[in-house]
């Protein structure tokens, strides 16, 4: 019965990892190595985390694509038919339905995280691993539906006849792009949420907020020159151009504004870390 | 070397906010009233969880913690297995630490059984690889082939108990943090559970065993620590420790504001309850010991002839389900003239009654058709250890009933079967 077990006879502990276990700091190393070492968890959290959600809906992957196809219908009329909103030269449905798959992993992915810690309050309580595992799954698990939507987008742009020229090389980076924002502002917010529940409240105003302040419904060449670079402080107006430009081609790469982007991204992504790493000794007792 | 050396921890929390959260509204309220009122306050919510506890546990050691519930046991095992940070002092600990805080941690119910072995078996720390080689293994203790592809929401609780020990028994770190997770499942799986307990003690990794339950702690663990108020009591062997705290518990303990409820009662013009004691061979009693009875003990002065005056007893369990009830002059032909005097009432619950849970007596004193005497009744909490002959052939076991009287059982071999082969 127990063969498994017996085989490990005495343990001197001479050869034994040590570890220190000590009052709180206020400054700690963000030791991502510890991170890798939970690699396994992670993948079996996204993995939980997809498998459940299509599990559970009857609808299942199709809410992937419903979700931003029914917004795409309403903004090509409100926006692009009726309110004549410009579009760059590109047929309106497109236009917004490449900004569209990016905004919708982007929101999907800062929600989720941002309520990852709570939502996995159990785990927090009962069991030590390295607690950034969690909302980086969160935002891991939503690449999915992203993928099924991106068909979706290569089969309107396939209708609309538009081929991507060589730009779509730089397509991945702009998909990290979106990712990275996400979690850097979910690493803030599920942090926050843990000691103030306010967080998921004001989630649905954040990202509405948002989707307005980032140029999905209209093209940010509405935004005077002068005001682009200021413009990229959203990093998600520099990833939604990036996709317009790596896949659709006609507007100009969007240097400036995406140089900001990026910046701002790795800032937030960095203090993020630390503010994570920080509040995450406190995470069981106050959760 | 040793696998485990704390020194001089302590932690610290805030009471009534003890693991809550807040809402900011309640930050910007308090920082508001801040400048209104002393800091003096801030100190007075506060406590020491555990308080400069310091031990050493070598290498290959079983080790037990016992205390009563809020000694510090389960903040000890959190500080350890790094749920939880200290607020001084530190710990060192030479090996991976396994915790298992309670079983079944992250089952999700709609994931089947074989999905929830690598699920549970990621979270509580085991490789991929590791899960794969003893999923068999895990399987097969845990009785569930037949369902291994069904959703665990359509298990029983008793499979679901099964699968979620299997996978937290073949977790194999040097060092092992356990919390109660014995108490699960039938009988016979509890006894299957108590021999890998057993095999775990004595592998050769050094494990750490909270438990209320002083049998199992007897068995396991070579060596206890006694925590009472976040303080070392006792360390020593098992059986001394266990002993040692058995005896102080069953003396004198918890009643402490007993006597301050009493007082606090509003008068009643007929009645007046002048003191009231739960008691075991005679002192009083905290903690209870199943094996032996126990007493309550009502002293009180009826000021005048009373027709219909009784008291009643009620006993709750902490779910507050009423589990028993007996009135004082119940048993009376007719409704009794109780006349003016001093009284002692005394109901004795025989040994052998309690199984180990908590409990709650309630006293209500009476007057039929008229009114009671009290606006609400006065309660004593008490705790049961298990001490007598019920169960003790089973030491892992703890029972989910509520009472564990001796039964009656008569059992005798009607034939000898000569050939049979005694199989586990």
């Amino acid at each position: 019965m127990s063969t498994a077990l017996s085989n490990h006879q005495s343990l001197t502990g001479e050869d034994l990892p040590t570890l220190l276990i000590t009052p709180p700091n206020r400054w700690i190393p963000l030791q991502l190595v510890e991170l890798w070492e939970y690699r396994e968890l992670l993948y079996f959290l996204v993995w939980r985390d997809i498998k459940v959600r299509y599990k559970q809906t009857a609808l299942g992957a199709a809410w992937a694509v419903m979700q931003p196809l029914f917004m795409m219908l309403v903004f090509s009329l409100f926006f692009g038919r009726l309110a004549k909103v410009p579009s760059d030269g590109i047929p309106y449905p497109v236009f917004t339905f490449c900004a569209l798959i990016p905004w919708q992993l982007f929101a999907n992915a800062l929600t989720e995280s941002s309520n990852s810690l709570i939502g996995n309050q159990n785990l927090i309580t009962k069991v030590y691993f390295a607690r950034l595992v969690i909302p980086i799954a969160a935002v891991l698990s939503g690449l999915v539906d992203f993928l099924i939507a991106f068909v979706i987008l290569i089969a309107l742009m396939l209708f609309y006849g538009i081929v991507p020229g060589p730009a779509i090389l730089a397509l991945p980076g702009f998909i990290l792009l979106a990712v990275l924002t996400a979690l850097a502002v979910g690493l803030w917010l599920s942090a926050l949420n843990v000691q103030y529940r306010d967080v998921r409240y004001t989630m649905n105003f954040l990202v509405q907020f948002w989707l307005f302040a980032t140029p999905v419904a209209y093209p940010s060449s509405i935004v005077p020159e002068s005001w682009r670079a200021l413009y990229g402080l959203n990093p998600m107006a520099g990833v939604v151009e990036g996709f317009r430009w790596a896949l659709l081609g006609k507007s100009a790469p969007p240097s400036v504004m995406l140089f900001v982007s990026v910046l701002v991204v790795l800032v937030l992504l960095v203090g993020g870390l630390y503010y994570f790493r920080r509040m995450e000794q406190e995470f069981a007792d106050v959760v | 070397m040793s696998a485990i050396s704390c020194e001089q921890l302590s932690k610290k929390y805030a009471i009534g906010r003890r693991e809550r959260y807040r809402a900011l509204r309640d930050v910007i309220a308090e920082a508001a009233a801040r400048p209104f009122r002393g800091s003096r306050k801030e100190k007075a919510d506060l406590i020491w969880a555990l308080k400069d506890v310091s031990f050493e546990v070598p290498h290959g050691k079983a080790v037990g913690i016992i205390g009563r519930n809020g000694a510090g046991k389960s903040t000890l095992l959190k500080i350890l297995s790094r749920i939880t940070k200290p607020t001084q002092g530190s710990v060192r600990v030479r090996g991976r630490v396994g915790s298992l805080l309670e079983v079944g941690t992250g089952f999700h119910p709609e994931l089947t059984g074989r999905e929830n072995i690598f699920l549970n078996g990621a979270i509580i720390g085991m490789r991929k690889a590791e899960i794969v080689r003893k999923f068999d293994e895990i399987v097969a203790f845990a009785e569930v082939e037949k369902f291994l592809d069904t959703p665990v929401k359509r298990y029983s609780s008793g499979m679901y108990v099964r699968l979620a020990f299997a996978v937290a028994a073949h977790l194999e770190t040097e060092i092992l943090v356990i919390d109660e997770v014995l108490a699960v499942g039938d009988v016979a799986f509890q006894r299957k559970c108590l021999g890998k307990m057993n095999d775990l003690s004595h592998s050769g990794r050094t494990v750490l065993f909270v438990s209320h339950n002083m049998q199992a702690v007897r068995s396991l663990c070579s060596e206890a620590i006694w925590l009472d108020h976040g303080q070392i009591k006792t360390a020593g062997s098992s059986a001394n420790v266990i002993e040692k705290y058995l005896d102080a518990a069953s003396r004198n303990e918890t009643l402490g504001d007993l006597n301050a409820r009493l007082a606090a009662m509003p008068p009643d013009p007929a009645f007046r309850m002048n003191y009231v004691s739960l008691e075991q061979d005679g002192v009083t009693a905290g903690t209870v010991l199943s094996g032996k009875p126990l007493d309550l003990i009502l002293g009180y002065t009826l000021f005048r002839d009373t027709p219909g005056f009784h008291i009643c007893i009620r006993l709750f369990d902490v779910d507050g389900s009423m589990l028993l009830e007996t009135i004082h002059n119940g048993h009376s032909a007719e409704l009794p003239v109780v006349e003016g005097g001093d009284y002692v009432s005394r109901v004795s619950f025989p040994a052998e009654f309690f199984a180990a849970h908590a409990f709650e007596v309630a006293i209500l004193p009476s007057i039929a058709s008229q009114r009671d005497c009290w606006p609400r009744p006065l309660t004593i909490p008490f705790a049961v250890e298990a001490s007598g002959k019920v169960n003790r052939a089973y030491p892992g076991y703890a029972t989910p009933a509520k009472f564990a009287p001796l039964m009656n059982w008569r059992t005798e071999r009607l034939s000898r079967v000569m050939s049979a082969k005694v199989s586990q």
